[in-house]
């Protein structure tokens, strides 16, 4: 089992005929992803490394039945392609897009409010369950079938993170990047809500950043309602405040979104924080095998 | 993108908020013109710097003639402004805003954001004007007003009627404070701003609402629609290296500790940092190069890093995935080469191709040191940075 993405899911690439949405689409594919189609306006009809490619995500949709698409359009575009397809129905959309304005992010969100879509990202490496559906930009062969969850407002450091995992020799269920803007469409609570019900998942791996109070947001759900062992990281604990270091979101101000303030919560509500993000791997396997010995 | 207090006053009158009549000078004469045209009793001379907490710092006086005002400007311009929102060095003054002085009833403070929690514009109120938002915030958060706006919505004038109340204005004032509010409003999403604050937001004695204050920063990711307000960039208020890194789409921050940093991915990068700190160094900068960075991105780093004369040694720490090891590491090679690197380089990459990347590495017969993880590499760079600190 996994969450949100599996052998089942069927995804379109919005932004396909571009130069990153073409790449990641051959990549993706490579993976065992199950592409089915490419959006392009004005392309339709054509063929696509041979994807078929349509002009709208709504007739997309209606001929392939598509529960998924990846949107790899620029920035100025991003959000007008987020918005259709969320119009057209479509449950899971993953943008990967970097530098979407938060305005228009502003408009997506309250477009997701009251939709049956679930957004990833934007700002984000993607998700994927190793082994069964890859819909991003991440490395493929870097991960491991298996039980942990991971979520992550990083790129590159969740690869770091899922590096150790799987060279210890410990598999993923699903690793999720949320993203690093200040308005994401999935939460780290969100994505704790999804691994804590997944029964396939035995252990969770959270990936946070300074800025924003998200973190303790699923610590204190953590605290509540979930059982399994969670490993947690902050990064950005040496960042100067009021500097945005590289993600729109990371950004500490008035003292508040600090990662020490973001490590009490997490600590408090039973999560094994990690000081070095050396350490993550054999933090959660030593929190795996204890609570196998329980 | 920050931006001066007379700029976004501009910003604001182009839109409709009211401010003092004032203009930007940068010398002491256009001082004492300005002052005399103003044609009034009191003048402000304020210091232009972007830093809050001017006045604090002895950058913000009252003159009583177009005299004093000269002198003041003297006084003011090219000194060092330290406030406490500086770095402890403080900053230049190179500009003032010279304005009419009030007379002042009372001082509120105003202010639109974006709230991330609940993903839309909020307008904050405090009837607590000119004492930081932060600090009312951490010691009576019940004085903060706050105002979800919908953005299917807009500023409806009852919201700006609502806070007025709230906030004890009269009955004249709250509605004098719909156009003001609103105005505030369109300026601050047509400009596609991360902030506008007023602090204060004055009553005059005469019964008018002001913005005695005026800050405006604007969302970097929307900058590419707005070319008009890429020329109110001031470049003597940024670092001179970070203004350069910029120039190559580079994400660069300078810090001020030994251990120059180039890794791929924000997260990366701050993890570490995070990390030197841990082996018992100091980072000397926070570097971006992007998750696909190119070999030509590489050698531009390289060029940023070394420039910082506090670099004792650099730290690359790139977890490869698209990017292949094997192409980061002839860029490496190349740009080590062209640039006649001498300092102490620790390469740690993990990902596609990493023992071709090695290779190249330890072929080329430069002094490169291979760090076989992230801790072990961060240690090394921190050893040959002369060790902890």
């Amino acid at each position: 089992m996994s969450v949100l993405v599996n052998e089942m899911t069927r995804v379109i690439v919005q932004g396909v005929t571009g130069r990153e949405g073409g790449f990641h689409a051959s990549q993706m594919i490579a993976y065992g992803t199950k592409v089915v189609a490419g959006v392009t306006p004005g392309k339709g009809g054509t063929l696509h490394n041979d994807v078929p490619v349509f002009n709208t995500v709504a007739e997309t949709v209606r001929a392939t039945q598509a529960n998924a698409a990846a949107i790899f359009v620029p920035p100025p575009f991003a959000a007008d392609a987020m918005l259709e397809a969320i119009d057209a129905g479509l449950p899971l959309v993953v943008c990967i897009t970097e530098g979407v304005p938060t305005l228009d992010m502003v408009r997506v969100a309250a477009a997701l409010r009251g939709s049956r879509t679930r957004l990833i990202g934007p700002n984000c490496p993607g998700i994927i369950s190793p082994g069964k559906c890859k819909i991003g930009i991440m490395p493929g062969q870097i991960h491991r079938e298996g039980h942990v969850g991971v979520v992550s407002r990083s790129g590159t450091l969740t690869y770091e993170a899922v590096g150790q995992l799987t060279h210890l020799g410990i598999g993923q269920s699903t690793c999720i990047g949320i993203g690093g803007d200040p308005i994401i469409g999935t939460s780290f609570l969100d994505a704790m809500r999804l691994f804590n019900d997944d029964p396939d998942t035995h252990a969770i791996v959270m990936i946070g950043e300074i800025g924003g109070n998200a973190e303790q947001q699923a610590a204190e759900f953590i605290r509540g309602h979930v059982r399994k062992p969670v490993v947690g990281f902050i990064a950005g604990q040496t960042a100067p405040p009021g500097r945005r270091m590289g993600h729109a979101g990371a950004i500490i101000s008035g003292g508040s979104g600090t990662a020490k303030e973001k490590y009490e919560v997490m600590a408090a509500a039973g999560i094994h924080c990690v000081q070095s993000p050396a350490d993550i791997g054999q933090t959660l396997a030593a929190a795996l095998s204890k609570s196998v010995a329980r | 993108m920050k931006i001066h207090e007379y700029q976004a006053k501009e910003i604001f009158r182009r839109f409709g908020v009211p401010t003092p009549r004032g203009e930007m000078v940068t010398t002491a004469e256009d001082a004492r013109k300005v002052a005399q045209k103003l044609g009034v009793p009191v003048v402000v001379v304020k210091a232009q710097i972007h830093a809050g907490g001017r006045g604090k710092g002895g950058g913000v006086k009252l003159a009583r003639s177009a005299d004093e005002a000269a002198k003041l400007a003297s006084k003011i311009l090219g000194m060092n402004l330290i406030t406490p929102q500086t770095c402890p060095g403080g900053r230049i003054v190179r500009r003032l805003l010279v304005e009419e002085g009030l007379d002042i009833k009372h001082e509120l403070y105003l202010s639109v954001l974006v709230d991330r929690a609940v993903e839309a514009p909020v307008v904050l109120g405090s009837a607590a004007g000119g004492m930081e938002i932060e600090e009312v915030a951490r010691e009576n958060p019940a004085a903060i007003l706050s105002e979800t706006i919908g953005p299917a919505v807009g500023l409806q004038p009852y919201i700006a009627r609502k806070l007025a109340f709230s906030l004890g204005l009269t009955a004249e004032l709250a509605q004098a404070a719909v156009p003001f509010l609103q105005s505030l409003y369109r300026a601050f999403i047509e400009t596609d701003a991360s902030l506008a604050e007023i602090n204060p937001l004055v009553v005059t004695d005469d019964g008018r609402l002001i913005a005695l204050d005026a800050k405006m920063n604007f969302d970097d990711n929307a900058l590419y629609r707005h070319k008009d307000l890429l020329d109110l960039r001031d470049l003597d208020e940024e670092d001179p290296l970070e203004v350069e890194a910029s120039n190559y789409k580079l994400n660069y921050i300078k810090l001020d500790g030994t251990v120059g940093c180039m890794v791929n991915g924000a997260g990366l990068a701050m993890a570490t940092m995070d990390i030197i700190k841990l082996a018992g160094g100091a980072p000397a900068n926070f570097l971006d190069v992007g998750g696909g960075a190119s070999a030509d991105q590489v050698k531009n780093a390289f060029k940023i890093l070394t420039s910082d004369k506090e670099v004792r040694s650099v730290f690359i720490n790139i977890f490869g995935g698209i990017l292949r090891c094997d192409v980061l590491a002839t860029g490496v090679v190349a740009a080590a080469r062209e640039l006649q690197l001498k300092l102490p380089v620790v390469v740690r990459m993990e990902g596609t191709n990493v023992e071709q990347g090695r290779q190249i590495l330890r072929d080329s017969g430069l002094n490169f040191t291979i760090g076989e993880n992230m801790k072990d590499g961060a240690e090394k760079a921190v050893r040959l940075a002369g060790g902890a600190r």
